[in-house]
């Protein structure tokens, strides 16, 4: 029997309307979690809304709530407002990314910026103000989503590289103040996974990218949420500071 | 408040935050040399009196608040009821 059953755990979700994020809020609630979605403006409510009332249809219990991650007061809002809802918070997961891609020489200031403030500011915020509650309950299980391109660097993605690694490095200071605290922290490191952010790309950029990966595919969203249960689940509960390459050996 | 009365209340805390007896937590015990804790562990007993007698406790000050006696006094001179 494996057990990846969460039933009367909470897990947060950020950037969880859409994309990976959706994936891994529906995954987690059908094996028994309270999932709040985070979503970052109001524009994304209807993407938000759609998840949560999926979830509840299929008879979980899910909020979202709006929260830009970059601000404190609203990570703190938020925290807030899901431990009021649920009693605590156990898994967090901080996905919540953009991307500004553009050759270094030619990347203003502004793209670096923002893409450090929500990729990598927004995880520093989000785990800071939820392992308060984790040390609380003397568990939790932190799972940040970098990308293989936070290990290999890409071109045109000198911040979102950046930023991206920087979540590996900082993952693994939290793993490391927290062990004996019972809270784990680890990474995914997703290669091309299928999202409005492959499927806009040109066709022939596609192919290109799908000659580099060894199982000729992009991933799906599933392939990364899988990967979550179980780093949240109690059968990786003696891994920690960890990056899981989930990429169909892309950078091999 | 008086410190008695405020040590009836840091005690559970402090003992429970730090996996010790209750008995171990005396006015001159100090946190990490006597009690073994670590700089986390005064942070988290930090932020659980903080939540108990509803005040903020400066980490300028808390860094100063080295012994259960220490922590007693702050909170008795800075508590508002």
């Amino acid at each position: 029997m494996i057990d990846l059953d969460f039933t009367g755990k909470t897990v947060l979700v950020t950037g969880g309307e859409r994309g990976i994020g959706q994936r891994i809020c529906f995954d987690f609630a059908l094996n028994g979690a309270n999932v709040i979605i985070n979503y970052p403006i109001d524009s994304e409510f209807e993407n938000a809304d759609e998840t949560e009332k999926k979830i509840k249809a299929d008879g979980g219990s899910a909020i979202s709530v709006k929260a830009d991650v970059r601000s404190v007061k609203e990570v703190d809002e938020m925290v807030l407002q899901g431990v009021q809802r649920f009693g605590k918070i156990d898994i967090l997961v901080n996905n919540a990314g953009v991307t500004k891609d553009n050759l270094l020489i030619k990347m203003n200031t502004e793209d670096w910026q923002y893409v450090i403030d929500v990729n990598l500011t927004g995880t520093f915020n989000c785990t800071k103000r939820i392992v308060k509650e984790m040390m609380k309950n003397r568990f939790g299980r932190i799972i940040n989503i970098s990308s293989v391109m936070g290990l290999s660097g890409n071109v045109g993605q000198a911040n979102y590289a950046a930023s991206k690694a920087g979540i590996i490095a900082f993952t693994k200071s939290v793993a490391k103040e927290f062990g004996s605290r019972n809270i784990t922290a680890n990474v995914i490191a997703p290669g091309y996974i299928e999202s409005s952010m492959t499927n806009t790309l040109p066709d022939d950029i596609k192919k290109a990218y799908l000659d580099k990966v060894t199982i000729k595919r992009f991933g799906e969203a599933k392939d990364i949420s899988n990967v979550a249960l179980f780093l949240a689940s109690s059968l990786a509960n003696y891994i920690t500071g960890q990056v899981i390459v989930v990429d169909g050996g892309l950078i091999l | 408040m008086m410190e008695l009365e405020i040590l009836e209340k840091v005690r559970p805390i402090i003992a429970d935050k730090l996996g010790i007896e209750q008995e171990q937590v005396k006015m001159e015990s100090n946190f990490i040399n006597d009690l073994g804790a670590d700089s986390l562990g005064l942070v988290d007993i930090t932020m659980a009196l903080e939540e108990e007698f509803g005040m903020e406790i400066p980490d300028e000050e808390a860094s100063k608040l080295t012994t259960v006696g220490t922590m007693i006094d702050y909170i008795k001179q800075n508590y508002k009821g």
